[in-house]
């Protein structure tokens, strides 16, 4: 294995990072605008939160899928064939939530309740089918010696990866509050934070059951046993503190704790697939490996070349975005004449 | 079905339904940021209207460019990965560099100018637009360098049955790249200018309109953008046409419809039909010389017919049907480049017509029923154009590599490409019915709304001056 192609699995996994902490805000958002809001000045204080950042975060995404393509075209060609209607649904989902953006700023008032369900639930897929796919991933798919995978449905859906989806879900939700939290004024404010510390109680079931399955459907602790455990006691420790930090109003502490548990989920992921990065079923000598499923050196230089150049620019420019946008978005009182 | 077909189809769908908005949003995006310049250097608030009003429109059309963009990145893998894997490893790289350094930039600086217009100056503001224009061109071209490769690749080796990059800068010197570049980005000014005119046009046919001058400006800006695209797009799909000559002689030939090598000097084909399972001309309307000035900028040489190149292509590259849908090509190509010089004519003409000292156009319905209608040609022309390009490199996905049979994913069911056809085909009419009608909600608004709307704001504002959180 050559430090390129290390560098690179390791920056896959940054990408992903950084889009589930970021978007992942924007997809609990979402959810709370059909789920948290009273009124339709609600619905519109909490997406204006979001409004400036959420194509950018999504960006991510997308940032990541191209990485994958131009470091690990097997692996991108062997998970996204596998997870076709998977990935088709994590499609529609952001492509009705996208669009719900600027079409409910848009339409005639009685059409706008619409597209508020079509951003939540656009919102809710995708996390969701994320964890379904991650998790379903690591526990091995039927992939043949071309590096093909034809599952059947019990590969994809099953008690762990739905466990997975779920806890996505639930990780997503929890974020969207504490950023609401954090970025909003009013009523609104106070009901994110109780929502949140009434979910934290479920999410520590959540993380015990997604910690026992992933002891029996996964190959994780027999072979990487010390991170494994590091990383899903981080996990709950990351949920520990941004449960206390909600009951004492540290809102900025809440949201970086949230966010970081995405980060060590996609690094127990990582770590524990490696030095695989598609893991087979059938034998585990069609396992797809760091080392024979990435692109040649040459590429991966040029990659990491513009890597180095671009990124800190562009982490430099979203990070300035963010400040732009620092101040709360104001609670508009509903008028009685409307 | 096959899998191959609905592969195809597929594909065809969501780039085709993309690129009705991406040329879109390039174009409009473009005359915003120059109407807000205007704006900036001249300080006139007619200016600010126009950037509003027509940012709005610019900002539908973006939204639906950028989730349909998605399924673009992510079908390579799904519907091609056994082509994903052969090229992957030259394919990946501009793909990943554009959502580096253009879809970051684009997506960041697009939030800061739609929510900023009252938090930084309005230097600052345009300069926002303007970095969001350079990085959807910048898109472009990252995205047309994928593409040029796969029609005429450079800077590569095979290895292990897979196409492996030596040289990235031939990947971006690569002649097609910029000939595709110049036309696409060309064609995208064209798309803004027209669009901005012909709506125009259609809201000065009304019979109440509130504020006429508000639209002739527009037309004018939008007019004066689209001669000027107009002009680069019959340059560079020029250059464009006599490299390709050159460099894929087949998809040439049949833009031409020509079986038959052509005789010295070659005459060009006005409209024609062809019998494509005989591989023969049926009939046809010819022009003389003019296909050799075309092909090589003079009256005589001559060009070479489908018959020929097939048997050179079996020779080469093994027996096989290298005949691509020549109906098909021979039509988008007189559709794309016919009403590439209508959009031209009628921007020359148009800005004459509307010329301080006699401004027959405003007087004349049937002249502003033409501008109207022309709003719809530069989609034709931008789809045409693509199915010539793509089309035209039949059977292969990279150019004499790699066909389009080998390259589908052989592990994907026909019924998820079923399903996901019929599901993206239902989104796209869904999306683009609501698409339209907003485009409608918005010019029946007009452009004084939105100044109404600030000051009913600054009336609710008025109700509430106790609101604590104002202070916080």
């Amino acid at each position: 294995m050559s430090g390129l192609q290390l560098l690179w699995f390791i920056l896959i996994a940054v990408l992903f990072s950084g889009f589930f902490f970021l978007e992942g805000f924007d997809f609990g958002v979402g959810m709370a605008v059909q789920s948290l809001t009273h009124n339709e000045n609600e619905k519109d204080q909490i997406v204006a939160t979001i409004g400036p950042v959420w194509d950018g975060n999504e960006v991510w995404l997308i940032t990541a899928g191209g990485a994958l393509f131009a470091s690990y075209p097997f692996w991108y060609a062997t998970l996204f064939s596998g997870y076709y209607l998977i990935l088709f649904t994590i499609l529609a989902g952001l492509i009705i939530r996208g669009v719900s953006f600027e079409f409910r700023k848009n339409v005639p008032a009685k059409r706008k309740q619409f597209w508020n369900w079509t951003l939540s639930i656009g919102s809710l897929i995708v996390p969701f089918f994320f964890g379904v796919m991650f998790i379903s991933m690591i526990q091995g798919m039927p992939i043949d010696a071309n590096g093909n995978m034809s599952a059947t449905f019990g590969d994809y859906i099953n008690l762990f990866s739905i466990v997975g989806g779920v806890a996505m879900v639930l990780l997503s939700y929890l974020h969207g509050l504490n950023y609401i939290a954090l970025k909003t004024t009013g009523p609104i404010r106070d009901r994110a934070k109780n929502y949140a510390k009434f979910l934290y109680g479920i999410l520590y079931i959540g993380l015990v059951a997604f910690a026992v399955l992933m002891y029996f459907e996964t190959d994780f602790f027999r072979l990487h046993f010390a991170t494994t455990l590091t990383l899903l006691v981080l996990m709950v420790v990351l949920t520990v503190i941004a449960n206390v930090a909600v009951m004492k109003d540290a809102e900025i502490t809440t949201f970086v704790a949230s966010g970081s548990t995405f980060v060590a989920l996609v690094a127990l992921i990582f770590t524990g697939m490696f030095p695989r990065v598609m893991i087979s079923s059938i034998s585990s000598k069609y396992d797809l490996l760091i080392t024979n499923s990435s692109s040649s050196p040459y590429t991966l230089k040029i990659m990491s070349y513009t890597a180095i150049m671009f990124l800190p620019l562009v982490l430099a420019y979203i990070a300035w975005t963010y400040y732009i946008f620092r101040r709360r978005v104001k609670h508009a009182p509903v008028l009685e004449t409307k | 079905m096959s899998i191959v077909a609905l592969g195809r189809f597929q594909f065809a769908m969501t780039t085709i339904y993309h690129y009705f908005f991406v040329p879109f949003s390039i174009g409009t995006g473009l005359v915003v940021a120059i109407m807000e310049t205007m704006y900036v250097v001249t300080k006139k608030d007619e200016y600010l209207k126009m950037t509003k009003f027509w940012g709005n429109i610019f900002l539908l059309s973006f939204a639906v460019g950028v989730v349909t963009g998605i399924i673009q990145e992510f079908q390579f893998g799904m519907n091609w990965s056994a082509y994903s894997r052969f090229v992957g490893d030259i394919f990946g790289a501009p793909l990943a560099v554009e959502a580096l350094l253009a879809f970051f930039m684009e997506s960041t600086f697009l939030g800061l100018w739609i929510f900023t217009w009252k938090m930084v100056s309005p230097k600052l503001h345009v300069t926002f637009m303007w970095i969001v224009t350079l990085a959807s061109s910048l898109s472009a071209l990252w995205i047309l360098a994928a593409n040029s490769f796969m029609q005429h690749p450079t800077g590569y080796t095979i290895k292990n049955g897979h196409a492996v990059m030596t040289s990235f800068s031939a990947l971006l010197k690569n002649p097609q790249l910029w000939y595709e570049f110049g036309h696409v980005i060309a064609a995208a000014v064209v798309t803004g200018g027209i669009i901005i005119t012909g709506l125009s046009a259609f809201q000065l046919l009304k019979k109440k309109v509130g504020n006429p001058d508000f639209y002739k400006k527009s037309m004018h800006i939008g007019l004066l953008v689209a001669l000027f695209g107009s002009i680069a797009v019959l340059t560079a799909g020029d250059l464009q046409m006599k490299a390709l000559v050159k460099e894929q002689p087949m998809k040439f030939a049949a833009t031409e419809g020509l079986y038959k090598n052509s005789g010295d000097p070659a005459a060009w084909t006005l409209v024609a039909w062809a019998n494509e399972n005989g591989h023969k001309r049926v009939w046809g309307v010819e022009v003389p010389y003019v296909l050799s000035i075309l092909a090589y900028d003079e009256p005589s040489g001559s060009v070479k017919g489908m018959n020929a190149i097939n048997k050179q292509l079996v020779k080469e590259y093994g027996n096989r049907n290298y005949y691509p849908p020549v109906n098909v090509l021979f039509w988008s190509f007189r559709i794309m480049a016919g009403f590439g010089t209508l959009m031209l004519l009628i921007s020359l003409l148009g800005l004459f017509f509307t010329r301080k000292k006699n401004q027959l156009l405003y007087r004349q319905k049937w002249m502003l029923w033409i501008l109207g209608l022309c709003t719809f040609a530069p989609f034709l022309a931008n789809t045409t154009g693509w199915l010539v390009t793509e089309l035209g490199r039949y059977p292969w996905t990279v150019y004499g590599l790699f066909t389009i049979k080998q390259s589908i994913s052989p592990n994907v069911s026909v019924a998820s490409l079923l399903i996901s056809n019929t599901v993206y085909f239902l989104l796209f009419t869904g999306i683009g019915i609501t698409m339209i009608s907003l485009v409608v909600r918005e010019l029946k608004k007009g452009p004084d709304y939105e100044e109404k709307l600030d000051e009913e704001e600054k009336r609710a504002a008025k109700i509430d001056p106790f609101d604590k959180e104002a202070f916080e």
